[in-house]
């Protein structure tokens, strides 16, 4: 298992998008946004199946929706929820 | 397998810095196995355990430390004869050096311990830490240890800013300027005498470890906890559990290093570079009830071991648990500081220790009772607001 995949299957992550990282005892609240890019994470998926998954809640343009995921991935990099070296393909 | 013994609990002071004597008790309260007694024993009339409903069965005033060991063995000698004790579970950094070294002499009492011996306690020491990391490679920030103040002005060609500047015993202070240091150096020394401990600082985030050693280099326990809420003496008031293996490793390899027995807290922050032991505490620490609420009770499992059962690894432990502190007022009656102020000992209402009995005191208001003078009350101690302990010995 690769260390995102370690640190992300670790995060706790209620249906309320209350966010529990065990590793460094750091809670966060998430909206419902990010709950489905965690779970499209958690689930292996890459950039691809983000954007997909967005798609079918939002209706803007796909570049708009690889941008957004983009920068998602950095501020959860930015909180040490990820490596800093992921990068999501 | 039920615990049916009489355990003596100390550091009931429960303040804004409180002690981790009621923690402790929870803990072992909280496990349905628990089936024994609690004395706790305390310094002063008002440590607020002493109050709380439920929490012990009998208690005693102890002497201070500061009136030598003696003092402090007839009282537990008394606390074994009038209650029962088996076990003694301190909980003061204070307290120890009276204690280790003379576990024997506790045992020809019938009280039991799982304490360090008296050269584990003096390794971990903040004056000598730096030893681990030249002996045993853990990592421990650089630091000198001063006993007089002339090398303070000379700070900033050994040590970049900022430093902590570390009392003996207790406190440290964040200095980013060599005045601040030089009047940290000072206060430090005349609070807590010399020498004084300057550290380089380490910046980033702190953890902490609950753990317990066999004193053979193995770990019995250890629980890992980041602080949420801190006072304004960086004290936790909430944490959570939380699982790092480079936290753990860090941990194991210090018990190792010292071949610790008994409990003890480390302080741990991790850098950019990885973790830094800055401390280790030779006790449980405040929050050590959050290891029964996580799954691991390493107070009663440390009453267990000094109880003579033979040292077996804690259950592990679970993530995501906290303790959120709170400040309460209890209610009591002023006749409930009576028996603890007069006599210096008390016992809980329920009366579950079978002991030569107190001498029953009529069933009068709060008030009367405190106006009713006792063979040991003296004018001095009924005229105060709150009367001082009056221990066996003194001569007041």
């Amino acid at each position: 298992m690769s260390l995102a995949a370690e640190r992300l299957s670790n995060l706790a992550l209620s249906p309320t998008g209350f966010l529990f990282d065990p590793r460094t005892g750091t809670t966060f609240t998430v909206n419902p946004t990010g709950a489905a890019i965690l779970e499209v994470l958690r689930d292996g998926g890459g950039l691809q199946d983000v954007v997909d998954r967005l798609a079918d809640r939002f209706a803007t343009t796909r570049a708009d929706l690889r941008r957004d995921a983009m920068e998602y991935v950095r501020v959860l990099r930015d909180h040490d929820l990820l490596p800093a070296d992921f990068e999501l393909e | 397998m039920a615990f049916t013994k009489t355990v003596a609990v100390t550091g009931l002071n429960a303040g804004d810095n409180p002690g981790p004597g009621v923690a402790v008790v929870r803990s072992l309260r909280s496990d349905p196995n628990f089936q024994g007694r609690v004395v706790g024993l305390a310094y002063d009339v008002m440590d607020p355990g002493l109050y709380l409903p439920d929490l012990l069965d009998g208690a005693l005033l102890l002497p201070y430390p500061s009136e030598g060991r003696r003092a402090l063995f007839e009282r537990l000698a008394y606390a074994r004869d009038r209650f029962g004790v088996d076990v003694l579970i301190p909980t003061l950094d204070s307290e120890l050096p009276a204690l280790l070294g003379h576990e024997e002499d506790l045992a020809a009492l019938g009280i039991g311990t799982f304490l360090p011996t008296r050269a584990q306690y003096d390794v971990r020491s903040k004056a000598r830490l730096a030893e681990l990391a030249a002996d045993h490679g853990i990592p421990v920030p650089r630091a000198e240890v001063l006993v007089e103040s002339t090398p303070m002005y000379t700070l900033h060609e050994r040590f970049e800013f900022p430093v902590v500047v570390k009392g003996v015993f207790y406190g440290a202070t964040v200095c980013r300027t060599l005045d601040e240091a030089v009047g940290a150096f000072h206060a430090m020394a005349a609070e807590w005498g010399i020498p004084v401990i300057v550290q380089e600082y380490v910046d980033g985030e702190e953890f902490n470890v609950c753990a317990v050693g066999d004193g053979l280099g193995g770990i019995l326990g250890a629980v890992a906890m980041k602080k949420l809420v801190l006072t304004k003496q960086g004290k936790g008031w909430a944490g959570v559990t939380i699982v790092d293996d480079g936290l753990m490793d860090l941990a194991r390899r210090t018990i190792e290093a010292l071949r610790w027995r008994g409990p003890c807290e480390l302080e741990v922050m991790r850098s950019a570079d990885g973790f830094h032991l800055l401390e280790i505490n030779p006790r449980f620490p405040a929050w050590c009830d959050l290891t029964a609420g996580a799954g691991q009770n390493q107070p009663l499992g440390v009453a267990r071991w000094a109880a003579g059962e033979t040292p077996e690894p804690l259950a592990p432990y679970a993530p995501g648990i906290a303790f959120i502190r709170v400040s309460l007022d209890q209610i009591v009656p002023i006749s409930a500081l009576e028996a603890i102020s007069t006599v210096g000992e008390t016992r809980a209402p329920r009366e579950k220790i079978p002991t030569a009995a107190v001498p029953a005191r009529p069933a009068t208001s709060p008030w009367e009772s405190l106006a009713t003078p006792t063979a040991l009350a003296t004018p001095t101690a009924l005229a105060a607001p709150f009367p001082a302990p009056l221990l066996p010995g003194s001569d007041r």
